[in-house]
């Protein structure tokens, strides 16, 4: 069964391999010169980026998003469906292994392979962007940092945990539906539905995140931005780089989030184009310290919740074990499929 | 060797064709004492036929004394069949032309004494079997 | 094993369809069993529960002594060539041999590469390059050399030109000499059937309609013909299955242990086409005491 199995998977995985190979070859070649600029001078590295350094960066992050992807779908969906549709089933579940150990080995090694190239694939892209991640220009602007969304499941154990779900998840419907297509078309929909629901709903609540009320000053302020309907946000820093800021809103003293009030419009210095007079300048810094203060004594605070960079890991291994834990759950609802419904 | 031939729309039960190939090879001669037959999977990897129906046949040719099996080696001839003598013929003959007197007094015609004789054969050969 | 196949009761439905109803059989060794039977009446559904494929609705199958799919020690007892012969074809002719040796315990590695040398394959070529004959012969062989003690076989020679058939139907009688398997094949070519089955179950409309050793049903039904006659009025032992007249003339099909003597019929033989033909035809319309019972005669 292992070697039909290793058989079957070959053609199927000889294109995959050669890809992910081929990346890492590039990141490993690249890496090091991208290293040493960084510990030359950490402060301009994003400035002396290339731009073919920028888009391998982005293509890394891609790719490790990609490669889940792609192995439900065309390692996942077909495992089962294909020999449903071509009713090879019938010659191979009557030869002398019993249904569920076909399923076992097919899938068991099928799961090797794929958390095998997800994980080189993912080590050589998160060991290449480590100095990127986060890298700020002066003049640029930024690169995005390793919580943003789609970037975190571009690195570390994460992807791994997806590429998992995703062949069960692909071999699951496939067994189901009966048809490759049709499977590999779910797939993908049930895929993208989760990069963006996890994100948004699940992910910030893996590990508790830190939780902080403080009285904004004009150092701790980051922005104020005017929103479309009018109204005044304002944002503080958390003092933490690099951090996933998950609440940043201002509340009043008994805790409720609240608008800023009418009047800190007026404490804003004037816009750009009709600045250029040092005094009004210094007027307006001075001005808005004690507007923050006067903030702060009306009882105004900023609720923070965020991750902070160190958590970054926890909520890797956490994500990744979360979906290990789909995975097995699929996967029991697969074998029970196969043994007892495809009669 | 004898090679076997299955005619299935005849009406005659396969094994018995089989039967009557291997008594009309002995007679003519093209069989004789010593000869072996063909092995049953020869025969049916030739024919297509279901190896009981060739194992029937041999073994009523054994019963009849005309073969013999040999645990092993395979299934051999053991005599000739004469033809009937000459002498068994003429009472025979005789008691047909009476028969045939009857028939015709009876308006029988020459087609319906044939069809009669026919069935009646076909009818006794099935009694034997059955 | 006394014996080699056992239906009990055993019915399997889709959805509101029943595909097979309360079939009870008994299918003893050393016997090449033909299943027949127009499209649809179930003769693919009792195949596919016989290897474990189906799980029955009611009822209960049991071959070689166990139930089908159990168990690799029961798979390993039953060989299965399924309809359309599915292979890999992308794997080679040897790929599917290595796949037979690694997946069967009592797989005979000598026996399948004689047989693979003897039909002329390139054991390097694609499986998906072969012809029909040739996978249908591969198919075969896989399932030989599995040394089971029962061959299934569905439908394998439907999809074959005469050539390809016969010498499909050569190995097979081939096999069964040298080996003493028992075999189970569905065809709807009946003509194919009378050469190599000595046994025959009839299925009609989800139901079994007759079964039985062929010889024996050869036998004891004959086609009457004679002068018009009330089909109710022939004698007990003579059941009646199959009745046309016209104004001066009858023609009937009728079962009998006992010989035909009554010397206004002209008995004829029936082929087993022409039997199956019989029993697959609703039977005439005679008395209830009758009907009944032509259901199922053994």
């Amino acid at each position: 069964m292992t070697w039909l199995t290793l058989r079957q998977l070959r053609a199927s995985a000889a294109g995959l391999f050669a890809v992910v190979a081929a990346v890492a070859v590039v990141l490993a070649v690249t890496g090091p010169a991208l290293f040493r600029l960084h510990r030359a001078d950490p402060a301009l590295f994003f400035d002396r980026l290339s731009s073919a350094d920028s888009f391998l960066y982005y293509a890394g992050v891609g790719a490790v998003v990609l490669v889940p992807a792609l192995i439900g779908i065309f390692w996942g969906a077909p495992l089962i469906a294909r020999e449903l549709e071509t009713g090879t089933h019938r010659m191979v579940w009557t030869q002398s292994v019993s249904r569920t150990r076909w399923l076992a080995v097919k899938l068991g090694l099928t799961a090797l392979a794929a958390l095998g190239v997800t994980a080189l694939l993912s080590l050589a892209v998160t060991w290449w962007s480590s100095p990127m991640d986060g890298a700020q220009s002066t003049t640029r602007g930024a690169l995005p940092t390793r919580f943003t969304p789609i970037v975190f499941d571009g690195r570390g154990v994460a992807p791994l945990g997806y590429a998992l779900f995703a062949l069960v998840l692909g071999t699951t419907l496939g067994a189901v539906l009966r048809r490759t297509l049709p499977a590999m078309a779910l797939t993908l929909l049930v895929l993208l539905g989760v990069q963006i629901a996890v994100p948004l709903w699940i992910r910030p609540h893996l590990v508790p995140p830190v939780e902080r009320t403080v009285a904004a000053t004009v150092s701790t302020m980051t922005d104020i931005t005017l929103g479309q309907d009018g109204k005044l946000t304002l944002g503080v820093t958390t003092g933490s780089p690099n951090a996933w800021i998950l609440v940043d809103e201002t509340v009043d003293a008994s805790g409720r989030p609240v608008q800023l009030p009418a009047w800190f419009g007026a404490c804003l210095p004037p816009p750009p184009s009709q600045a250029g007079q040092g005094a009004t300048q210094a007027q307006g810094d001075g001005g808005l310290a004690a507007c923050f203060d006067r903030l702060a004594a009306e009882g105004y605070r900023q609720h923070l919740v965020y991750h902070p960079n160190s958590s970054f890991w926890p909520l890797q291994w956490a994500e990744a074990g979360l979906f290990a834990g789909l995975s097995a759950l699929l996967a029991g609802c697969c074998f029970w499929w196969t043994r007892r419904r495809l009669a | 060797m004898i090679e076997f031939s299955l005619d299935l729309r005849s009406g005659v039960a396969p094994y018995l064709q089989v039967v009557q190939q291997v008594r009309h090879a002995i007679r003519l001669g093209v069989l004789r004492p010593g000869d072996q037959l063909p092995t049953v999977k020869d025969v049916v990897a030739r024919l297509a036929i279901n190896p009981n129906t060739v194992l029937k046949a041999y073994r009523e040719l054994e019963r009849d004394g005309l073969v013999t099996a040999r645990q092993g080696v395979g299934t051999f001839v053991t005599r000739t069949l004469g033809g009937p003598t000459l002498t068994a013929y003429q009472p025979l003959s005789r008691d047909l032309r009476r028969w045939l007197a009857k028939a015709r007094a009876a308006g029988l015609d020459d087609e319906s004494i044939e069809a009669l004789f026919a069935s009646t054969l076909r009818a006794a050969a099935q009694e034997g079997i059955a | 094993m006394s014996t080699v196949l056992r239906a009990d009761g055993l019915g399997k439905r889709y959805g509101r369809r029943w595909a097979l109803t309360d079939c009870t059989l008994e299918i003893e060794p050393g016997h090449v069993t033909g299943l027949v039977g127009p499209n649809g009446a179930g003769k693919s559904t009792l195949l596919n529960l016989a290897v474990g494929l189906l799980a029955p609705t009611t009822g209960t199958i049991e071959v070689c002594g166990g139930r089908p799919a159990d168990d690799p020690e029961q798979l390993a007892l039953v060989g299965f060539v399924a309809q359309d012969t599915p292979t890999y074809a992308t794997l080679s002719v040897a790929d599917h041999l290595r796949l037979g040796a690694r997946l069967n315990p009592r797989w005979d590695d000598a026996m399948a590469r004689a047989r693979i040398a003897a039909l002329g394959l390139d054991p390097r070529q694609r499986v998906g390059k072969l012809s029909g004959g040739q996978r249908a012969q591969l198919a075969l062989t896989l399932a030989l050399a599995k040394r089971p003690e029962l061959l299934v076989l569905d439908e394998p020679v439907a999809s074959l030109d005469p050539l390809a058939r016969r010498e499909f139907l050569q190995v097979l009688m081939e096999a069964v000499a040298e080996h003493g398997i028992s075999v189970v094949l569905s065809s709807h070519l009946v003509a194919d059937l009378e050469r190599v089955c000595d046994h025959v179950v009839v299925l009609v409309d989800s139901r079994v309609r007759l079964e039985g050793d062929v010889e024996h049903l050869l036998a004891t039904h004959h086609r009457l013909t004679g002068p018009r006659r009330d089909p109710a009025t022939m004698p007990a032992g003579q059941q009646v299955l199959s009745a046309s007249s016209t104004e001066r003339q009858s023609t009937f099909v009728v079962r009998t242990d006992e010989p035909v003597l009554d010397p206004a019929w002209s008995v004829g033989q029936l082929s087993l086409e022409d039997l199956v033909l019989t029993y697959m035809s609703p039977p005439p319309d005679l008395d209830a005491g009758a009907r009944t019972a032509l259901e199922v005669l053994r």
